[in-house]
């Protein structure tokens, strides 16, 4: 596992860790909300995804699909499995048609997790564990292997933020941050997710959110299909603002102001006697504003 | 002041320090001042209440200053000088009792008003020390955004005194450990400096000895000291003392060691000047014990310049005439050079200015015994010593790693931290989020994959697209795409570490840091007043309430007055701001209705 001495850094060659939002209540929903239909968002994420093969032969693409109740791998371009099977039937290339086959396999072991209870209220999906799926990835990548290459992770989003991840997901975050890993993100659904602005904020990515969907190849490959070293050169686009926010760890809500926990940090809705999360007194419990924050952090 | 009224003479500088002044009689009472110059001059003539002064300041005693004393009001100043320092020190002293009875009277008016129960709190409070006083206007005086802030909120009457401080606490507490003033060390000229003059005419040789030079001579020379202790005044005068050591001094000079043995012959006190210091030499070799066993002496053989030609001392005592009999007479230059670097480094010791030669004999003798007592619980150092002497000659690699301690965040529950309350966040969220996403529970959950696992079978057959986008909506993205991007690189800079404000103009730019910071102190305020449970918070928070109404129409001016180049940035720089006071507000105005309910 030790760094090996002599590998081989190239800067054009990328690891692109795509996550992929397969949330079925945000797509079957996405008729009133989105403009999109789930298969052509996969029609152009497909498209995508072989463009980003065929700009460098050791570019790698990994697919991770972010479900409701799971998260699990569903393309891996470096594996020789997916590269002599010739399911192809012409229509597809055989890389793809290997990925819808373990993507519908992926939705039936998502359904058979989620029998039990019905959803209620917002239907987030697992963004925080694919999260760390592709972190993981990530570290196996650059710790074997003789190939040092850029990796970075793009989140296809379009189901809205999950608050009762916020701990995981900004663990997650600064983890990528640590490990120069940017998180880039391209939301397709309605609404602005806080979590993913202050994700490619924190890691240096880049934050999209397309108003015309059924272009969203033009924005992917116009956007995020470039490597990490081009990128220095070009002119992409920057976040307006950043949504700040935390949420509460008691509750899970998205607060603007609230109770700190001097000792370990943990943020509370409410005024309590003691920290549940580190065991501390009140008194070290102080307020958290969040519009006390530096007002060049939103420049 | 008994009378309760000085009267003075001194002269009035109307235009600063510089002008020239006009002379006249100063009067002050408890309530005023009056100034009536010499010269019926109207322009000259001053009546000011105490009330309108702010505070007062005053030149430094010295021989070249004047006998300065000022008095500020909010917008002005009156100078007067004195003659004499004492005169006008008689006059500061009144000044300083007369503005802190105002001030404490003042402050207990605002107090009674406040809270008529307990009006001795503020009062306590507003009553400091001058050194803590003199510490906050040196605090002020050097952090112009601070000054901006006090001047805006504790004279503007928003905030009182100690309220502005209290949050301030630990600035304050910082520079109380720092108000120690440096110690002067000792001067890195060496005492062969001391030279003798001699008047060409006469065979006398003078020394001049300042107090300075002597505590020199008394720190540098132990055996002096102790000589000096031992014979003054009751074997001989100090006079005779500093005779004789000069006498020694002026045969080591002439590096004379014949001479200086024959003179040590006769006269037993003059041979303590003249031999080597025992007292030195134990102290040494003491040194030499407590030096680390680590040190390797090897390492800084590249600094020896002694070898290299035109350099070091060239005449060193090795290659002088050694006589084993005259050798305690001797001293070498390098034994005096590296007896006072060792002075000079451990710096000044004792306390005192300067003063009576036998004072400081007796204050230093008295700092070496303390000194001395430490060394003594040094024994536990020698201890540490050869243990970290055999820690070193260890090997590294087998020990076990010596990690500073430190306190591990003890988490109760884990899983409370990392993982989800997912019931209890949907049970929260029912309530907010019910209107915008209803779409999503119309939908069971088989129906939801199976249309999802439907859609994926349709690719499967189907195919890819072709072509996978029209090339109208194409062109259409690619315009759209490249109008946001020269817009907000326009907007944002090319360069992303550049932020907004560097490129707005620099009295906008000050003005909205300006702003933000005094918002913030004022929210600082605001929220750590809540909960309410005095009327003294209650008051505090309608003050600060007000303070905050005011921004608003600035913060508006600001928007409207920037460039249209600008305004829209200001406006996104402002936006925050007047949140941050909305939020503020939303909370009085429902605190107030909670408070208004229960009573």
């Amino acid at each position: 596992m030790a760094s090996a001495p002599s590998k081989q850094y190239s800067d054009d060659v990328s690891v692109v860790m795509v996550l992929l939002d397969t949330n079925p209540f945000f797509w079957s929903g996405a008729n009133n909300t989105t403009k999109v239909s789930f298969s052509s968002f996969l029609n152009h994420v497909i498209s995508f995804l072989n463009s980003v093969l065929l700009l460098n032969q050791l570019n790698q693409v990994v697919v991770i699909a972010t479900g409701y109740n799971s998260c699990d791998y569903i393309l891996d371009s470096s594996t020789s499995e997916s590269i002599n099977l010739s399911l192809g039937n012409g229509k597809m290339p055989a890389l793809c048609s290997k990925m819808l086959q373990k993507l519908e396999e992926f939705l039936i072991r998502d359904e058979q997790l989620s029998r039990e209870n019905l959803p209620t209220g917002i239907t987030s999906s697992l963004l925080s564990g694919s999260l760390s799926l592709a972190l993981c990835y990530i570290q196996k990548v650059l710790r074997s292997g003789r190939l040092h290459p850029n990796p970075r992770i793009l989140c296809l989003q379009g189901s809205p933020d999950g608050p009762e991840q916020y701990v995981a997901v900004m663990n997650a975050i600064f983890s990528a941050q640590r490990s120069m890993v940017p998180i880039d993100s391209c939301i397709v659904g309605a609404q602005h997710s806080a979590f993913l602005q202050q994700a490619s904020y924190i890691t240096g990515g880049v934050y999209l959110k397309p108003p015309q969907l059924d272009g969203l190849f033009q924005y992917l490959s116009t956007v995020f299909a470039t490597d990490l070293h081009s990128r220095s050169f070009l002119q992409l686009p920057k976040p307006v603002g950043v949504d700040f926010r935390a949420s509460c760890f008691c509750h899970k809500n998205t607060i603007d102001m609230g109770y700190i926990c001097s000792v370990c940090l943990s943020i509370f809705c409410q005024q309590r006697k003691k920290c549940s999360t580190s065991d501390t007194k009140r008194n070290s419990i102080e307020i958290y504003n969040h519009h006390l924050l530096p007002v060049a952090a939103s420049g | 002041m008994a009378s309760g009224q000085v009267v003075m003479r001194a002269m009035y500088k109307n235009n600063g320090v510089k002008d020239p002044g006009v002379q006249g009689v100063l009067i002050m009472t408890e309530d005023k001042l009056d100034f009536s110059p010499d010269d019926p001059m109207p322009s000259a003539r001053l009546n000011v209440p105490f009330r309108s002064i702010k505070g007062h300041k005053f030149s430094k005693e010295g021989s070249q200053k004047q006998a300065l004393l000022m008095l500020t009001q909010s917008d002005k100043s009156y100078t007067f000088e004195f003659d004499k320092y004492a005169e006008r020190d008689i006059c500061r002293d009144f000044v300083g009792k007369v503005l802190g009875k105002i001030q404490a009277k003042q402050s207990s008016k605002q107090e009674a008003k406040v809270d008529s129960e307990k009006p001795a709190t503020t009062v306590h409070d507003e009553q400091l020390r001058p050194a803590e006083m003199e510490l906050r206007m040196k605090l002020l005086a050097e952090n112009s955004e601070l000054q901006k802030l006090h001047k805006q909120f504790v004279i503007g009457g928003i905030l009182t005194e100690a309220e502005f401080w209290a949050t301030r606490k630990k600035l304050l507490a910082v520079d109380v450990s720092k108000i120690s003033k440096q110690p002067l060390g000792f001067k890195s000229a060496m005492l062969a400096d001391v030279r003798p003059l001699t008047d060409g005419r006469t065979n006398k040789v003078t020394f001049s000895l300042t107090p300075e030079i002597i505590q020199q001579i008394f720190t540098e020379k132990p055996a002096v000291h102790q000589a000096f202790l031992k014979f003054v005044p009751s074997k001989m005068t100090e006079k005779d003392f500093w005779t004789k050591y000069c006498r020694a001094e002026f045969l080591h000079r002439t590096k004379n060691a014949v001479a200086a043995a024959a003179e040590a012959a006769e006269d037993e006190e003059l041979a303590v000047f003249l031999k080597q210091d025992h007292i030195l030499a134990s102290e040494a070799r003491q040194k030499i014990r407590r030096v680390d066993p680590t040190l390797d002496m090897e390492a800084d053989e590249g600094d020896d310049y002694i070898h290299l030609p035109d350099h070091g001392i060239f005449r060193d005592g090795s290659k002088e005439f050694t006589d084993s009999e005259y050798e305690q007479y001797k001293r070498t230059l390098a034994q005096d050079l590296n007896r006072h670097a060792a002075v000079v480094l451990e710096g000044r010791t004792l306390g005192m200015e300067s003063g009576d030669t036998r004072t400081v004999a007796e204050a230093l003798a008295k700092s070496k015994k303390a000194e001395l007592a430490t060394q003594m619980s040094d024994e536990k150092a020698n201890h540490n010593r050869s243990e970290r002497a055999s820690r070193m000659a260890e090997i590294e690699d087998l020990q076990t790693p010596h990690n500073p301690p430190f306190a591990p965040l003890l988490i109760k529950d884990p899983r409370e931290y990392f993982d989800s309350q997912q019931a209890n966040a949907l049970k929260a969220l029912r309530d907010t989020a019910v209107g915008t996403r209803t779409v999503n529970c119309n939908v069971n959950t088989a129906q939801a994959y199976g249309s999802l696992r439907k859609s994926i079978s349709e690719m499967k057959v189907t195919g890819l697209s072709v072509p996978v986008i029209e090339a109208e909506v194409a062109r259409k993205v690619l315009i759209g795409l490249s109008q946001q991007l020269s817009s907000t690189k326009y907007n944002l800079g090319k360069n992303p570490q550049e932020s907004i404000l560097d490129r707005l103009p620099k009295k906008t730019k000050e003005e909205l840091l300006h702003f933000w910071i005094s918002i913030q102190e004022l929210l600082k305020h605001f929220w750590s007043s809540y909960p309410i449970t005095t009327t003294y918070l209650n008051t505090k928070v309608s003050r600060l309430k007000d303070a905050m109404a005011d921004i608003y129409p600035k913060l508006q001016g600001i928007k409207e007055s920037a460039q249209s180049d600008f305004r829209h940035q200001v406006s996104l720089l402002v936006q925050p701001m007047v949140q941050a006071l909305d939020a503020a507000f939303t909370h009085y105005d429902a605190d107030v209705q909670k408070r208004s309910m229960r009573s």
